[in-house]
């Protein structure tokens, strides 16, 4: 029905600041893609882009098969939330969530019951009256989402939708949004910095830095096998554990230590190598410190998560983080020893910071 | 002594700071005066029975009034001001809306520049200096005599700041506003109509009430455009209440300035209870 194709897509803004650089891209019909990347890597640019409101300085956009690169907004069959909702202040809910028919030149009555319908499956029946003013930062968000809805487009374009909103209103309103592109089954591009937001919300994401895509893939893709050190340190709410190592002998010299060579990456890197090892402070663990053959150090920092504990241990100059479960953390100062999980670790190569793996996955 | 002393001068500077004090009070009284007194007389001597330049009241009558209703030019000269004003008053606000929204939003070099000049010399246009020429232009234009070539000199003197107003307020609308409903197809013209124009409506109301109070009081232009008294303003008609013996007409003049004054000073009130002055922009959501 409607899947968005950008290629080679170009935006230059004057001053010579590249945007986007040649960037590919296909997103499957019905599919919630999300754009994650830091603040200035594009990802609002190409959002922006998609719908029309800024004109790329080279490449095409197709959404639904239909080149729209030089259309204006209105005709791309596109809705929009923006990140500040962009309601309007003087229209009571009924009329922001009817707008866009008014524009489209639906009957007055046809567009208020259109208005009415939606917004009552959003919850909003008893608000329809109201001011934007006159509401809460949740109930606004979904009036957002209700005028996005109302014109039925092909694609929803979401800019960072959720990060007006308190954390736990966040977590709700996440929950909503998915079982709703669930139910509609419209083509979403979702726009975010947040890491968490796209693992929980995309069926598929893309990480951007510097105008590029630095990996596209599932989230369990993007978040077990980071395919280069930007991705790695950007994804997952404790960071990646990104240790110096050189390849001796089969295995792996880290901090002092010796650990056996990673499964993925047995046989792939040669003897003498330079890499840095990649392990998520969830896939290490802390056992006695009798234990000889991996790395020890001593226990610097307890940080409570609630359910575990992300412990901090100093291994001769390295800094190694560890999840460990809720009664099972050890003391301050305590000498442990640290095990990676061999399946779950990463190498990356020293020169481009690359994954070293089977074969590259293509998104 | 050293306390005597320090008393002394303690009371010194009492003295000093009330003899301060009074100065200061004594200057505010006079200023104050100085623009209380033809208030006074303003609202003093059309009720005189004697009307003098003094804001006296020897007696207190409404004949005045019954003299300033008699004259034939009058009521005409109030419906003439109240029309010059209103078509001066939809001519800036429309036009001035357009404007304001194109230079708020197309980012046209030298664009800063171009509202300071066009500033700069909208006080020639309706100015003094630019008379003779106006009046031939507009005699050129056939246009003397008529409400159109009053109306578009006025327009053309207060459009810069009418603009130059506006402009801030537009500038203060987020930009997602209109990029939402551009995203839902709307055109420029919806966007300003919808969205822009509603937002910016203290904006607007503050340029409609400042156009009509300008041409409502404005002697010059009406004078020296309109040569037929039909269609002269109160503000030119006024110019007109002399006695036979060509002494201004105190007793007219008084009466009518006061029923000239009535309605800006209602407007004002209005205006001010309903969107409170402002010349600046922003949004309260």
């Amino acid at each position: 029905m409607a899947e968005v194709e950008v290629s080679s897509l170009t935006k230059e803004f004057p001053g010579g600041a590249r945007a986007l650089d040649g960037l590919d891209l296909r997103t499957a019909d019905g599919e919630f893609f999300a754009l994650l990347g830091p603040s200035g890597c594009g990802k609002t640019t190409l959002l922006r882009t998609i719908a029309g409101l800024e004109a790329p300085t080279a490449g095409k956009v197709t959404i639904g098969g239909r080149d729209v690169t030089r259309l204006p907004p209105g005709d791309r069959d596109v809705a929009m939330v923006f990140q500040d909702y962009a309601l309007y202040p003087h229209m009571t809910v009924t009329d922001n969530v009817a707008y866009p028919l008014k524009i489209k030149k639906v009957a007055k009555e046809a567009r208020r019951g259109t208005a009415a319908e939606v917004a009552s499956d959003l919850q909003l029946d008893t608000l329809l009256e109201r001011r934007p003013g006159q509401l809460s930062g949740g109930q606004q968000q979904r009036v957002a989402l209700a005028r996005a809805i109302a014109v039925r487009p092909k694609v929803f374009l979401f800019d960072e939708p959720l990060s007006n909103l308190d954390a736990r209103l966040r977590l709700e309103a996440r929950t909503f949004l998915k079982r709703l592109q669930r139910e509609l089954g419209v083509t979403t591009v979702y726009v975010t910095h947040d890491q968490s937001e796209a693992l929980a919300l995309a069926d598929r994401m893309a990480v951007m830095e510097a105008g590029r895509i630095r990996q596209l893939g599932t989230p369990s893709e993007v978040f077990n096998r980071p395919a280069n050190l930007f991705v790695a340190g950007f994804i997952g709410s404790t960071p990646m554990n990104l240790l110096p190592a050189r390849v001796e002998n089969g295995a792996l010299r880290v901090a002092g230590g010796l650990l056996p060579l990673p499964a993925a990456a047995a046989g792939r890197v040669a003897d003498g190598e330079e890499a840095t090892l990649g392990a998520r402070p969830e896939y290490v663990a802390l056992g006695p410190p009798e234990d000889a053959d991996g790395l020890s150090g001593t226990v610097a920092l307890l940080e409570n998560l609630g359910t575990g504990f992300l412990v901090s241990v100093e291994c001769d100059g390295a800094t190694v983080q560890a999840v460990v479960p809720e009664g099972g953390e050890p003391g301050v100062g305590d000498r442990v020893a640290v095990r990676v999980d061999r399946d779950r670790a990463l190498v990356y190569r020293a020169g481009d910071g690359e994954l070293v793996a089977a074969a590259p996955r293509a998104g | 002594m050293a306390a005597q002393g320090s008393g002394g001068a303690g009371g010194r500077e009492v003295v000093a700071g009330l003899l301060s004090r009074l100065g200061l009070y004594l200057f505010v009284v006079v200023v104050s005066a100085y623009f209380a007194l033809p208030m006074l007389w303003l609202l003093l001597t059309p009720f005189s029975t004697r009307p003098s330049l003094a804001a006296t009241l020897p007696g207190v009558t409404l004949d005045n009034f019954r003299g300033v209703f008699e004259n034939p030019y009058v009521l005409t000269s109030l419906r003439n001001s109240l029309l010059l004003a209103l078509y001066t008053m939809a001519l800036v606000v429309a036009s001035a809306t357009l404007a304001a929204y194109a230079l708020s939003r197309v980012r046209l070099p030298g664009r800063d520049l171009l509202l300071y000049v066009l500033l700069l010399f909208s006080s020639v246009v309706s100015g003094t200096a630019a008379m003779v020429p106006l009046f031939l232009l507009m005699f050129q234009l056939d246009l003397v005599n008529t409400y159109l070539g009053v109306t578009l000199a006025l327009t053309g003197g207060l459009l810069p700041a009418a603009i130059f107003i506006l402009k801030d307020f537009m500038d203060g609308t987020p930009a997602s506003y209109e990029e939402s409903a551009r995203v839902f197809g709307a055109s420029p013209l919806q966007v300003l109509r919808d969205v822009v124009a509603p937002l910016v409506r203290p904006g607007l109301a503050v340029i409609a009430v400042w156009t009509l109070v300008n041409v409502w009081g404005n002697f010059l232009m009406p004078f020296i455009l309109l040569r037929d008294p039909d269609v002269a303003p109160a503000s030119v008609v006024m110019f007109s209440f002399y006695t036979e013996g060509g002494q201004a007409n105190l007793r007219l003049l008084a009466a009518f300035s006061l029923l000239y004054s009535v309605p800006v000073v209602l407007l004002y009130v209005f205006v001010n209870r309903r969107y409170g002055f402002r010349f600046y922009g922003g949004i309260k959501r």
